[in-house]
C-alpha cells in the first residue's frame, strides 16, 4: 500500500469517492461550527466587530499559500513520474487557490479600511498577495490556451516551478521596496505572542474547515476531469469507429 | 553557437526584422507620460526612475514574440532541437541575442529620455548600471515565456500575463537602485540583489526555456 496506487485512475475514483461525503461533511461542520462560534466571540477592546474578519481572512490566506505549494509537488510528480492523475489535480487546484487569495485580498481591504483607514496599501504581504493572485491567472490561462492535454501538463507544470522560485523571491523583494503595515504571524508557537484563546480556538477550527473545503473541492474537481478525460477518451474511439 | 548568434542579429537588424522598434515605444512611452501627469519638473523628476524602468520593461516584452515565433513557423527551431548545440544552449544564445538587439540599445537611449523626464543628475550612471545588470534578466526570462507560448494562437497576450509577473523582483530592485541614486542614498545593496537575481535567472532559466520548448515541438 503506498500512495503511488493512486496514480490509477479507478483506484483513484473509488477511494475518493468513498473520502468525498466525509470531507464534505467535516467541511460544513467545522467551517460552519467556527465561524458561528467566531461570531459569537467578545468584542476586541481595540478592534470592536472588525476583529471577527479573521476567521475567514487567515485561513483563506493559509489555504492561498499552500494550495500553490500542493500544485509545485503535484507538478513535480507529474514532470518526474507521468502520473496523470497528479497533473489533473493540480489542474483542479488552482481555480480554488485563487478564490482562496481573492477572499484573503478582499476580506482583508474590508478589515483594513476601518483598522487602516485605507482599502489598500502597498505593503509588502498585501502586494505579494497580489503577485501570487496574478501567478494563479496565469497558470490558468495557460491551462486554457494549450489544447493537447499532454502538453498542458507540462507547460503548466514548468510554469509553476518557475513562478513558485519568482513568487518567492517577489515576497522578499517587496520587503526591500516597502515597509509593511500589516501585523506579523496571526499564530505563534511562543505563548507571549499568541492571540487570546477566545479568538485561537475558533480559529483553529475554521482554518481546518477551510481546509476540508479545499480537499472536498479538489477531489469533487479531479474526479470532474478524470471524467472529462474518460468522456474524449470515448468520443475519441465513437469518432474512429 | 557563433554562427547562430550572427545569423540571429543579422536577421534583428535587417529590414523588416523590427529593430529599433522597441526603442521607439520606449520613447513614445516615456513621452506619453508627462501628458498623463502633467509637466511639472518636480513631479517627473520623483517619478522618473519608475517610469524609466517600467518603459524598458514594456519595450523588452514587445519584442519577445519575436525571439521564436518566426523559427518556429519556418521550422528552423526543429532544425536547432536536433542539432548537436545543446537547446539550452540555443536558447541562451537566441535570449543573448534578443538582449543585444533589445536591451542593449534600451541601455545606451535611456539616460537621453531620463533627461526628458528631468531625472536628477546623480542618478545618471545608476541607471545605466541597473538597467545593464537587469535587461539581461528580462530577456532570458522573456525567452521563458516566449518558449511556453510560442505554438499557440493568440500567444502574445497570454505571454504577457506569464512573464510581467516574473519581471517583478528584477523592477523592484531596478527601480530602487535608480532611486536610490537619485536621492544620494547608497544603491549599491540593490545592484548587488538585482547582480544576483540576473546571474541566477542567467544560469537557471535557460533549463526551464529548453523544456518548455521541447514540450512544443513535440
Amino acid at each position: 500500500m503506498s500512495i503511488w496506487e493512486y496514480a490509477n485512475p479507478v483506484k483513484f475514483m473509488r477511494t475518493s469517492g468513498a473520502v468525498l461525503p466525509w470531507a464534505v461533511a467535516g467541511a460544513a461542520i467545522c467551517t460552519v461550527a467556527g465561524l458561528v462560534w467566531g461570531f459569537l466571540t467578545p468584542l476586541d477592546y481595540k478592534q470592536g466587530a472588525t476583529v471577527k474578519i479573521i476567521f475567514l481572512h487567515v485561513p483563506a490566506a493559509l489555504m492561498a499559500i499552500n494550495i500553490w505549494l500542493m500544485m509545485l509537488v503535484t507538478s513535480l510528480i507529474w514532470l518526474i513520474r507521468r502520473h496523470h492523475v497528479s497533473a489533473l489535480a493540480a489542474k483542479a487546484a488552482a481555480p480554488v487557490g485563487a478564490v482562496m487569495t481573492l477572499i484573503a485580498l478582499i476580506t482583508g481591504a474590508i478589515w483594513g479600511q476601518p483598522m487602516w483607514g485605507t482599502w489598500w496599501e502597498w505593503d509588502p504581504r498585501l502586494t505579494s498577495f497580489l503577485i501570487l493572485f496574478l501567478f494563479y491567472l496565469g497558470y490558468m490561462a495557460l491551462w486554457e490556451a494549450v489544447e493537447n492535454p499532454d502538453s498542458a501538463a507540462d507547460l503548466t507544470s514548468v510554469l509553476c516551478l518557475v513562478g513558485s522560485v519568482f513568487a518567492l523571491l517577489s515576497r522578499y523583494a517587496v520587503n526591500f521596496w516597502n515597509q509593511g503595515l500589516h501585523q506579523g504571524a496571526s499564530l505563534s508557537l511562543a505563548p507571549g505572542e499568541r492571540m487570546a484563546a477566545v479568538y485561537r480556538y475558533p480559529l483553529y477550527l475554521t482554518m481546518a474547515g477551510f481546509f476540508l473545503l479545499f480537499v472536498a473541492l479538489l477531489l469533487i474537481r479531479t474526479r470532474t476531469e478524470i471524467r472529462r478525460r474518460r468522456l474524449a477518451a470515448l468520443l475519441a474511439r465513437e469518432m474512429r469507429k | 553557437m557563433k554562427a547562430l548568434l550572427m545569423r540571429d542579429l543579422r536577421l534583428a537588424t535587417r529590414a523588416g526584422g523590427g529593430f529599433g522598434l522597441a526603442l521607439a515605444f520606449f520613447l513614445i512611452v516615456c513621452t506619453l507620460v508627462p501628458f498623463g501627469v502633467g509637466p511639472e519638473g518636480g513631479q517627473l523628476s520623483r517619478i522618473a526612475p519608475g517610469i524609466l524602468w517600467v518603459g524598458a520593461l514594456l519595450a523588452c516584452l514587445l519584442s519577445l514574440d519575436r525571439i521564436f515565433a518566426l523559427d518556429f513557423e519556418d521550422g528552423s527551431l526543429d532544425l536547432l532541437a536536433t542539432a548537436p548545440l545543446p537547446l539550452e544552449g540555443a536558447v541562451a544564445i537566441k535570449a543573448l541575442a534578443h538582449w543585444l538587439t533589445t536591451g542593449l540599445p534600451l541601455v545606451i537611449f535611456a539616460p537621453v529620455l531620463g533627461v526628458l523626464l528631468h531625472l536628477p543628475s546623480p542618478a545618471y550612471p545608476w541607471l545605466l548600471a541597473s538597467l545593464a545588470l537587469g535587461t539581461p534578466a528580462l530577456s532570458m526570462l522573456g525567452a521563458f515565456g516566449a518558449a511556453v507560448t510560442v505554438g499557440l494562437r493568440r500567444g502574445g497576450l497570454l505571454m504577457s500575463l506569464l512573464v510581467l509577473p516574473l519581471y517583478v523582483p528584477t523592477l523592484i530592485f531596478g527601480a530602487e537602485a535608480v532611486r536610490r541614486g537619485a536621492s544620494g542614498a547608497d544603491p549599491v545593496t540593490s545592484l548587488v540583489f538585482l547582480a544576483a537575481i540576473t546571474l541566477g535567472v542567467l544560469a537557471l532559466v535557460p533549463f526551464a526555456s529548453a523544456a518548455a520548448l521541447r514540450v512544443n515541438l513535440r
